[in-house]
């Protein structure tokens, strides 16, 4: 049924309509609704799930891995500090290969503090082991969270999910959302029944001590899962479609890439926006184009290098910053791009911290300049936007 | 593409208002948007939020600087906000005041292209015993002069978003709205 709703409340109904059977949740801004609307949903008997209150997210985390250890399905939320106090149990759930599902709301980290848009918080968990997609509306944060438990639960890949919606811009923003029934979603998602779980009638250990013979053999194959996610996300978007009649573009979604002189490569909700400026800009026979970043991890890297081969020059806007070496979506592109042949002109951007917002004028003033350096780099990276310098 | 701000202070319903305003649109059939601007939520705070519809599909996610309506919930807050920052030219302010017009568009400083709208909202807001007498809850009867003074949306959509999105007093909500319609005069 299609309503008019926040990103928040897309998140909620996510995990309604994939039958989540454990939610334990921490509430932060700007996340708390999330957390509201499942409660009153389970309160009201319109979801059937057991909400476990906890005292931290590190808290949440740890309840949902005992939980998805016994065959339970999952999901939380959080957002910012919250995600940053999981940290420790992001990688714990990764190695437990438990299928939990989580929306971060993306915020900035502090200090100084701030409660808006920035991608530092989820980007910072690259290395947890943690699929990742960035969204650029709330149709998309309901869909990926449905096609995330499909992928997720696969039997070779039992890594966990976090979908990504940015602070404020889809969190607390109304649109129309296509909520599926829930006998449309047991179509396409069956229960989840692992093979090995934590049972009193048979019991198994998980996450013991193994010795130095092993335990990289246990790395080994969450790597393995994580590259067999890569064509695991091309795939379960194709099974979605076939069943919703939506796709959001595949790992990397082209816009207007194909003959572009120039292509501005962006994650979340800025990319939306970006795709506005592409048809002013092409209208007026400039020929730009927009690569949206949707999947983080497992990295795009065969998409990567379609689009180097569509463009001559590609600006890489990052939402978050590596202190040191450039914005980690730079670095990523860099790396994929390596020994490749006629690699094109990759400049560095880095915008919207901390929910500085991007507008269509600033988004237009970037492409320009960007479709400006057939010449080469004048700097590897820019700030934008950032008072007293640059001159932006 | 229609884009409306709305000012208010915490509590008065002004995200909400933002967010019923795009149910009526919605109901419609059309392409809708509505998000607050927020600080650190505080009761009393002035308070921002925005609505966007449109016949395609919305994508820019950005602020709205230079809107074609303003709606103030709070007369008090045109001494604290330049509530007309960035009007288009040809827009239009509805406020909640019984301050005569010509009062209102000198403290605005209003130019002669923009329109001005009032409705008196709190007493309607209170005779359909809407909030408390000190803090009355006008964001609907607002909307019922907004659809009337804009022409965006339908009142019968509109009260159909108002009876949606109101958790209590659906019926007073509703009806606050049509009386606003009604009673509403753009100078």
């Amino acid at each position: 049924m299609k309503m008019v709703m926040t990103g928040n409340y897309a998140s909620a109904y996510g995990s309604k309509v994939c039958r989540a059977e454990v939610v334990s949740a921490y509430p932060i801004t700007p996340q708390t609704s999330v957390v509201e609307k499942i409660a009153s949903l389970v309160a009201s008997g319109e979801m059937d799930a057991q909400f476990v209150k906890v005292e931290s997210e590190h808290s949440a985390m740890a309840t949902l891995i005992a939980a998805s250890l016994t065959g339970a399905r999952t999901y939380t939320a959080t957002s910012s500090h919250g995600l940053l106090l999981m940290h420790e149990l992001l990688i714990w759930a990764a190695g437990a290969r438990t299928p939990i599902v989580m929306s971060n709301v993306c915020r900035a980290n502090g200090p100084p503090w701030s409660v808006w848009a920035d991608h530092h918080d989820a980007m910072a968990q690259r290395d947890t082991g943690w699929m990742q997609v960035f969204c650029e509306g709330n149709q998309e944060v309901i869909d990926s969270i449905i096609m995330s438990y499909k992928l997720a639960e696969r039997e070779d890949i039992r890594l966990p999910a976090m979908i990504n919606e940015d602070a404020f811009i889809l969190s607390h923003t109304v649109e129309p959302v296509d909520v599926p029934d829930m006998e449309e979603v047991d179509a396409f998602l069956p229960s989840y029944n692992p093979r090995f779980k934590l049972d009193t009638d048979e019991p198994y250990g998980f996450g013991s001590l193994v010795m130095p013979e092993m335990y990289m053999e246990f790395r080994f194959k969450i790597n393995e899962a994580m590259e067999a996610a890569r064509q695991g996300w091309r795939d379960v978007e194709k099974d979605f479609e076939k069943h919703f009649g939506r796709n959001h573009g595949g790992m990397i979604e082209f816009y207007q890439c194909e003959d572009a002189d120039a292509v501005l490569l962006i994650a979340g909700s800025v990319a939306s926006t970006a795709k506005d400026v592409v048809d002013k800009l092409r209208s007026e026979g400039k020929k730009v184009g927009l690569a949206r970043m949707r999947v983080y991890r497992p990295f795009p890297v065969e998409e990567i290098r379609k689009l180097a081969n569509m463009t001559n020059i590609i600006g890489i806007c990052d939402r978050s910053y590596t202190f040191g070496h450039w914005g980690p979506m730079a670095q990523e592109v860099r790396g994929a791009l390596y020994g490749q042949t006629d690699i094109p002109i990759l400049k560095n951007y880095i915008m919207g911290l901390g929910g500085k917002d991007i507008t269509p004028e600033i988004l237009e003033k970037i492409f320009l300049k960007t479709l400006g350096l057939t010449e080469g780099l004048d700097t590897e990276i820019e700030w934008i936007g950032v008072k007293g310098h640059g001159g932006w | 593409m229609i884009e409306v701000r709305f000012h208010g202070r915490g509590g008065q319903g002004a995200v909400i208002a933002s967010n019923i305003l795009a149910e009526a649109g919605f109901l419609e059939g059309k392409e809708v948007a509505a998000f607050p601007f927020f600080g650190v939520e505080r009761r009393g705070a002035p308070v921002t939020a925005y609505t966007r519809i449109a016949e395609q599909k919305i994508r820019i996610k950005s602020g709205i600087y230079e809107p074609d309506f303003v709606v103030v919930l709070d007369p008090s807050l045109l001494k604290a906000v330049n509530v007309a920052d960035g009007l288009k030219p040809g827009g239009l302010v509805l406020i909640n005041s019984k301050v005569s017009p010509d009062k209102l568009r000198a403290e605005l400083g209003l130019a002669d292209d923009k329109k001005l709208a009032t409705v008196n909202a709190t007493e309607i807001a209170i005779k359909h015993r809407l909030g408390s007498k000190a803090a009355p809850i006008v964001n609907s009867a607002l909307l019922g002069a907004f659809a009337k003074t804009s022409g965006v949306v339908q009142i019968d959509s509109l009260i159909q978003g108002v009876k949606k999105n109101v958790p209590i007093k659906i019926e007073e909500n509703a009806a606050a709205a049509q009386e606003a319609y009604d009673s509403v005069v753009i100078h």
